[in-house]
């Protein structure tokens, strides 16, 4: 007996005799006896709960957290503020033990959770529609990718260097298996270089896409770029940080067409890598390409305003092998966390998360700099990360922030030819003056 | 709790607000000196203007019209809605795991290495297969992993020729749309009259352009396919390989296993099988599995341990790539982690017996009032085929919403295909014989009234926070945001 396994052994006997059978075997008689397993799986024995703790703090006391480091990485995955509401509600257990809405009628909160969520993310990008999302800010680039390629019937996908290598990828490796092909345009000065881009334009081209603020915190300009793209008939696709658009131009004012990005920022555990969310908003005339669930307003049969998954014939399990993508979750709850997270920053607390950021790094960057040891590697305005260059080798400047319980910045060597002495600084609204001078002197004197 | 219907919008009001920052204390620059103006939004951000205790009732009220498998049963055929264990909640929200950074230097995160290595050699164990990937963001992520594995095995060994997936026409939607989304065609075959795979179909589609086949063992009709060995045998001759969709691992655990069947690939659905919750609709995991054979080809980084040492090995030159970012759900491996720990081996293999207990006592007992298609044992699930005497004709659809009326999520309708009003109802291992007697009763109750009162079937549900909806006009008039008026 078990204690998840309620049925008793007087319970089971009571059901097998019901069934005219002896034993639990017999239910298992269908299975050849040679596929029978014929030994115990090598497991231990059944921990009990506080055996399991015990066995967690033991796995846990070999890491690290950002509860005893001060953390200055960045790179794709963010230690913003996460509100202390945001637990409390995501795990009410009627959102987080529901399966997925397709019964609509015992599924109101969790549908209608997700048109606000569809709602705030088409008013931070400013873009028309968006999708209940999907599993992550990379696969989020490929399916937009992929609605390019459709969408144009064009089969060459361009990807600026000042993309997120992970990003970068993932979406190589979807590419590859789709004969899709995928060309890197290269970087000049920490920003996509407008000249290669332009030779790299053709008809074969059904996108772009670029990082906004970019892999290095960059701003990208996008004026330029918006106009050669569209003009070639492709699609301009940007992944951008939803804690940027606090501040920053949104997809929408760009004339992006596709904004897709990681909505871990949203309120989601840094968990090491995951789950995060993937969000898509588009243009509403790519509203049928769009992969994934989408939540739409309708009325009950009594003409009350009620919400149910539309568009369904796009989706897997309607179309088989027809489907616009074979996505078939959404990272339900961790949208449910990015939407209370938005609603509860609300209108004012996003831009001063995200000009704190701005106002932080812009601190760090400068008081770093003052060490007269590292110098900025770009010369252009960034948001709340920067690239900073020196002398020592970064896992060695690493090692030692670490011994002052600092985590070091993302050491760009692992994926830029000739960046090996240069790492990626975050700073976030978390971050404090202090923290900020500590990182400085214990940098300037390695 | 009816009664409230409002959006997050609807409650906004000019001035509030639910957030608290401590006030920025490094010297303030002037935004214009840090950012050149052209590059700042003109626009005010749209986000709702509330307190935080307009949030905390709102999405409280809003949890109020869900049903989630603490509220109550859960029949859903393929989807394995047991119970989610609260332990495994509160281990994955431990600061030590929740708070680590992906980009962490390895030496500081060899707990998490640690978790993953060996979760990666229990689930090993549990299906038969060398190693695992725990990348895979869902079970159809997992799938398509599976075949780009399969494709650059052939690609490999220059078998460019083989081009074709074999899909069974009982297989789960997300088989053939994965398929064609790998860059596969699909090769459909029948199923017999027991809902097995027709071996004369199966071989008659056999050829040097086959890449493999995709099976789920059980069937999607909760059926095990006793002929799994010569199946496998069949595609292995003709130089495929057998891919195994996980999502019916819960009949099997410590009983058979996908990697002594035959299989080569596979995948799990963590939030099946493991017990980890399904999210409203994710996050789910879908680790996938291999023989020893394909391990070269799994994502990077696989987890790998040297003496002490746990590390991320990305070194492996025919790797398919990455499929995501990072390392996966990592949350959700710790809570199948934790699950398996207080399970052991014998509570893995008793949670198999009693899920497969638990359908066959509910199957036994709905027979007489509804259409059992294929009669034999069936394992963790089982398929009904609609109403049996259904003199006023009601539909599958209509039994189920009469279902919520009675507080119980239906089951699975319409699926498989290949049984018509199909209803699949899968019990799990974690209900009691007093829930399975309750649903019982209710339904042989709506069978009953689907001959005395058939209305109160068709215009179901009357109970619920909103009745039948209108679903024509959400797709046609499609408002996907709100909108000041």
């Amino acid at each position: 007996m078990h204690r998840y396994i309620p049925n008793t052994e007087a319970d089971s006997k009571y059901m097998l005799q019901s069934m005219d059978l002896e034993s639990i075997d017999d239910l298992f008689s269908v299975i050849p006896k040679e596929l029978i397993f014929n030994r115990e799986l090598n497991f231990d024995d059944a921990m009990s709960e506080i055996e399991i703790k015990k066995h967690f703090a033991e796995i846990g006391g070999n890491n690290k957290s950002i509860d005893e480091l001060t953390c200055f990485l960045g790179a794709g995955a963010y230690d913003h503020y996460i509100p202390s509401i945001i637990r409390h509600l995501a795990k009410r257990s009627e959102f987080y033990t529901a399966y997925t809405p397709y019964q609509p009628e015992i599924s109101q909160g969790t549908l209608q959770a997700i048109f606000e969520y569809q709602t705030m993310i088409c008013n931070l990008t400013n873009m028309d529609v968006s999708n209940a999302s999907v599993y992550d800010g990379a696969t989020a680039s490929v399916e937009a990718a992929l609605m390019a390629v459709d969408n144009t019937r064009r089969n060459t996908i361009l990807v600026s260097k000042t993309l997120s290598p992970e990003v970068r990828k993932v979406i190589k490796t979807y590419m590859r298996f789709r004969k899709i092909n995928v060309k890197e345009i290269e970087m000049a000065e920490g920003v996509i270089d407008i000249d290669e881009l332009k030779a790299s334009i053709d008809k074969d081209t059904a996108a772009l896409i670029l990082q906004n603020p970019n892999f290095f915190g960059i701003i990208e300009e996008f004026e330029e770029i918006e106009k050669l793209i569209h003009s070639n008939k492709s699609l301009l696709i940007s992944y951008v940080d939803p804690i940027s658009l606090g501040l920053l131009k949104t997809p929408g004012e760009l004339g992006v067409d596709i904004a897709v990005g990681d909505g871990q920022s949203l309120g989601n555990s840094l968990n090491y890598g995951g789950a995060y969310l993937g969000f898509m908003a588009a243009n509403s005339k790519l509203v049928r390409k769009m992969p994934g669930r989408i939540v739409g307003q309708s009325v009950d049969a009594e003409g009350k305003r009620a919400f149910v998954l539309t568009l369904q014939a796009r989706e897997q399990h309607i179309r088989r092998y027809k489907a616009t993508s074979n996505i078939c979750s959404n990272q339900a709850l961790n949208a449910l966390i990015a939407s209370i997270y938005m609603v509860t920053m609300g209108k004012r607390g996003i831009k001063e998360v995200a000009l704190q950021c701005a106002q932080k790094s812009h601190y760090a960057a400068n008081k770093i700099m003052e060490t007269g040891k590292y110098k900025l590697a770009f010369n252009k305005p960034f948001f709340k990360e920067f690239v900073l260059t020196g002398d020592s080798d970064v896992s060695d400047l690493n090692k030692e922030l670490l011994k002052h319980s600092i985590l070091g910045g993302y050491d760009l060597g692992k994926d830029y030819d000739n960046m090996d002495k240069s790492f990626l600084v975050c700073v976030t609204e978390k971050r404090t003056k202090k923290e900020i001078d500590k990182l400085s002197s214990v940098l300037e004197v390695l | 709790m009816k009664g409230y219907d409002k959006l997050i919008f609807e409650i906004s009001k000019e001035g509030r607000f639910a957030y608290s920052l401590p006030k920025s204390d490094v010297p303030e620059a002037s935004l214009e000196n840090i950012i050149p103006n052209k590059l700042l939004s003109d626009k005010e951000i749209d986000l709702p203007e509330v307190s935080e205790v307009d949030v905390i009732r709102h999405y409280t009220l809003l949890s109020n019209k869900n049903y989630g498998v603490d509220t109550g049963f859960y029949p859903l055929g393929s989807c394995t809605m047991k119970y989610n264990p609260k332990i495994n909640e509160d281990m994955s929200e431990l600061g030590s795991l929740s708070g680590i950074h992906p980009n962490q230097p390895e030496e500081t995160v060899q707990g998490a290495l640690r978790l993953m290595y060996e979760l990666d050699g229990m689930l090993s164990e549990i299906a038969g297969m060398d190693k695992m990937t725990l990348q895979p963001a869902a079970g159809a992520h997992g799938e398509l992993t599976g075949l780009m594995i399969i494709k650059a095995y052939h690609d490999k060994n220059k078998d460019f020729n083989r081009t074709k997936i074999i899909v069974p026409d009982s297989a789960h939607g997300t088989n053939p749309a994965t398929a064609a989304v790998s860059g596969f065609d699909i090769v459909e075959v029948k199923s017999d009259k027991m809902g097995a795979v027709d071996i004369e179909s199966l071989k008659s589609v056999l050829s040097d352009e086959i890449a493999g086949l995709m099976l789920t063992n059980p069937s999607t009709l909760g059926l095990f396919e006793s002929n799994i060995k010569e199946i496998a045998d069949l595609v292995h001759e003709a130089g495929g390989l057998l891919y195994y969709d996980g999502a019916n691992m819960n009949a099997i655990m410590g009983i058979s296993r996908p990697g002594d069947m035959g299989f080569d690939v596979m995948h799990y659905n963590l939030h099946k099988t493991f017990s980890t919750p399904h999210g409203g609709g994710g996050p789910g995991s879908g680790p996938v599995g291999v023989k020893k054979e394909l391990i070269e080809f799994l994502p990077v980084p696989t987890v790998e341990k040297d003496e002490d040492k746990y590390y991320l090995d990305y070194d492996k030159p025919n790797t398919i790539g990455k499929m995501k970012s990072f390392f996966g759900h990592f949350d959700v491996m710790i809570k199948s982690y934790a699950y398996i720990l207080s399970m052991g081996a014998k509570g893995l293999k008793e949670a198999s017996q009693k899920a497969v207990l638990n359908a066959n006592y509910m199957m036994n007992k709905l027979k007489d009032d509804y259409n059992l298609p294929i009669e034999q044992i069936c394992m963790h699930e089982f398929v009904l085929g609609g109403l049996k005497d259904n003199i006023h004709d009601i539909a599958t659809l209509d039994v189920a919403k009469r279902l919520l009326d009675y507080g119980y999520h239906p089951p699975t309708v319409y699926f498989p295909l290949i049984i018509d009003n199909a209803i699949m109802v899968e019990p799990t291992e974690t209900e009691s014989i007093e829930t399975l007697d309750g649903f019982i009763d209710v339904m042989i109750k709506i069978a009953n009234e689907a001959k005395d009162n058939p209305e109160v079937l068709k215009e179901a549900p009357h109970n619920t926070p909103v009745r039948r909806i209108d679903e024509v006009r959400a797709a046609r008039n499609l408002i996907l945001k709100w909108e000041k008026e």
